[in-house]
């Protein structure tokens, strides 16, 4: 044949390419090699870039309370249902408030965002409802929605929450780099236990270690229950950034 | 086998092997369709023309913005202002409208219950009940049994500053005392009695008798003398036959005992006062607006 027929060898480097696909080990590993190129791409430049996340003022880790709230969410799988990411479009935000910012869930281990909802999204839900309707809806979704299919959570009552597993998980989530002080992870089972009874001494340092916080008995009820801890951290739900003083930065 | 530089034809078309043969069947070496590589090239082609488009490329401090200037936040801006822009003109005019006069306008009417109605659905449902028909401890909004006046004024007030809750200073508030240990439970049981033979149900008449001094004393202060409630107050009528929690024996020693601290979260914050209006004129119309 002569040179001019289509199966005329390649020349060069491309030519090369029968080495690949007759090692099938030599195949996977450069295959590898490729797709990881795209994975650094993608994901190395957020570690460094200096808009990944922006300033925003308000953001504060979670309070002990609240920290113990979203253990609970996360161990109900309540994220399976429900996202905590409202994305810049307008129906979105005339439903739930203002998109979410990545400073939003910067102290969050992991995010929550999800990327299903079968419920409605929960980012901004924080002060749209009372404790009280919070509390219904979790033993009887029913009671208060009567269209909604969720499960009733009232078991959460049963369940005492404990301040000494807590005060671990703050100091865990201080270890892995949750700006926590050493005095926030030193009082951390006293704050769960001051932060669902209003009465206590430690209400006005409660308040300087987390500005914001709502300082409550969330259910109605003596001790500091699992429900008081989720009620805690739906009640805070993206409360904390002041939009009034927030500048989009379109180019993001 | 054959190797590579030792072309192996295969004798019928003519064409290369790639020298793998399975019991004497061999692979011809053909190469790619035409159509096919040039699809790719052009894959490659419109991956680079849209990485300069838009924003693409990591570099030292942010990432390449794209010649067209795309961005999500800007269009969704732009999307709002697009809506507020074609609304503007009526949602001033319902900010600013005396709701009284409201029925005078019809078309402002029209437009501030179905922007209402929407505004309700959203953020008063999950208590009041998609069709407001309330649940236990979360009133009915479609009678005209009111607990804090349902007058365009008061209903406007209660949403904007919301009731007994700690986010807004302007909030309604009023507190029921707890009688679980200011009364005796024989007073108590009297007093269940007589709110049951005053609001017409099935009553003990004795111990209703004795129960109406305890009332008088403890309860009429904020129920009233004749337990027809105060809008002033927030306290329920309870000579009718609606209830808030309940008007069986067992819910109204509940209530007694241990009092109701009903809660409602401002929305002055959250909605704009041509929402506000606009939820108001909604209410108003379900049924009961005074």
């Amino acid at each position: 044949m002569s040179d001019t027929t289509p199966n005329s060898p390649a020349k060069g480097f491309l030519a090369k390419h029968a080495i690949l696909e007759r090692s099938p080990t030599l195949l996977l590993v450069s295959s590898l090699l490729v797709v990881t190129v795209g994975g650094i791409v993608e994901i190395a430049p957020l570690f460094y870039l200096e808009n990944t996340i922006e300033k925003v003022e308000g953001v504060r880790p979670y309070s002990p309370l609240e920290l113990a709230g979203r253990d609970i969410y996360i161990r109900e799988g309540c994220y399976v249902c429900h996202s905590q990411m409202i994305r810049p479009m307008r129906d979105e935000v005339e439903r739930y408030g203002h998109y979410s910012l990545a400073a939003e869930s910067m102290y969050d281990h992991p995010h929550q965002w999800g990327s299903k909802r079968t419920g409605p999204d929960l980012a901004r839900v924080g002060g749209k409802y009372s404790d009280a309707w919070h509390l219904d809806h979790m033993i009887k979704p029913q009671a208060v929605v009567p269209e909604s299919i969720m499960p009733g959570y009232a078991y959460l009552l049963d369940t005492q929450v404990n301040a000494e597993y807590t005060a671990d998980l703050v100091a865990t989530h201080s270890f892995i780099g949750v700006p926590y002080t050493e005095e926030m992870v030193e009082v951390a089972a006293a704050d769960v236990l001051a932060q669902a009874d209003p009465d206590t001494d430690a209400y006005d340092d409660l308040l300087e270690r987390y500005p914001g916080a709502q300082i409550r008995n969330f259910d109605g009820a003596p001790g500091v229950s699992e429900m008081d801890a989720l009620i805690a951290y739906l009640q805070m739900l993206g409360t904390t950034v002041d939009f009034s003083t927030f500048t989009p930065d379109a180019s993001r | 086998m054959s190797s590579k530089d030792n072309k192996d034809i295969d004798d019928v078309t003519g064409i290369d092997t790639t020298g793998h043969a399975w019991d004497g069947i061999k692979e011809l070496n053909n190469p790619l369709p035409r159509w096919w590589l040039w699809c790719f090239y052009l894959t490659i082609f419109w991956g680079i023309c849209y990485s300069i488009a838009y924003p693409a490329w990591p570099l030292v401090k942010g990432a390449t913005a794209g010649v067209l200037g795309y961005s999500t936040r800007a269009e969704v801006a732009a999307d709002i202002t697009r809506f507020e822009e074609a609304n503007a003109e009526i949602s001033a005019q319902l900010a600013a409208a005396d709701l009284s006069t409201l029925s005078e306008n019809e078309e402002l009417q029209r437009f501030a219950t179905s922007a209402g109605g929407a505004v309700f659905r959203n953020n008063c449902s999950q208590c009041h009940g998609s069709g407001a028909a309330g649940a236990v401890g979360y009133p009915n909004l479609l009678d005209d049994d009111w607990l804090w006046g349902g007058d365009f004024e008061n209903i406007t007030y209660t949403i904007r500053h919301g009731i007994r809750n700690e986010e807004d200073w302007d909030a309604r508030y009023s507190e029921m005392t707890a009688y679980d240990e200011i009364l005796s439970d024989e007073e108590i049981d009297a007093t269940v009695q007589y709110v049951r033979q005053i609001s017409g149900q099935d009553h003990d008449a004795t111990l209703a008798g004795a129960g109406e001094a305890t009332f008088m004393d403890n309860c009429a202060a904020c129920h009233g003398d004749d337990g027809k409630g105060s809008y002033d107050l927030g306290a329920p009528n309870l000579t009718d036959a609606i209830w808030l929690y309940g008007g069986d024996a067992a819910t109204l020693e509940e209530t007694i005992r241990y009092a109701r601290f009903g809660v409602m979260p401002p929305w002055g914050s959250r909605l704009s006062e041509a929402e506000i209006n606009a939820v108001s004129a909604y209410v108003h119309q379900l049924g009961g607006g005074e």
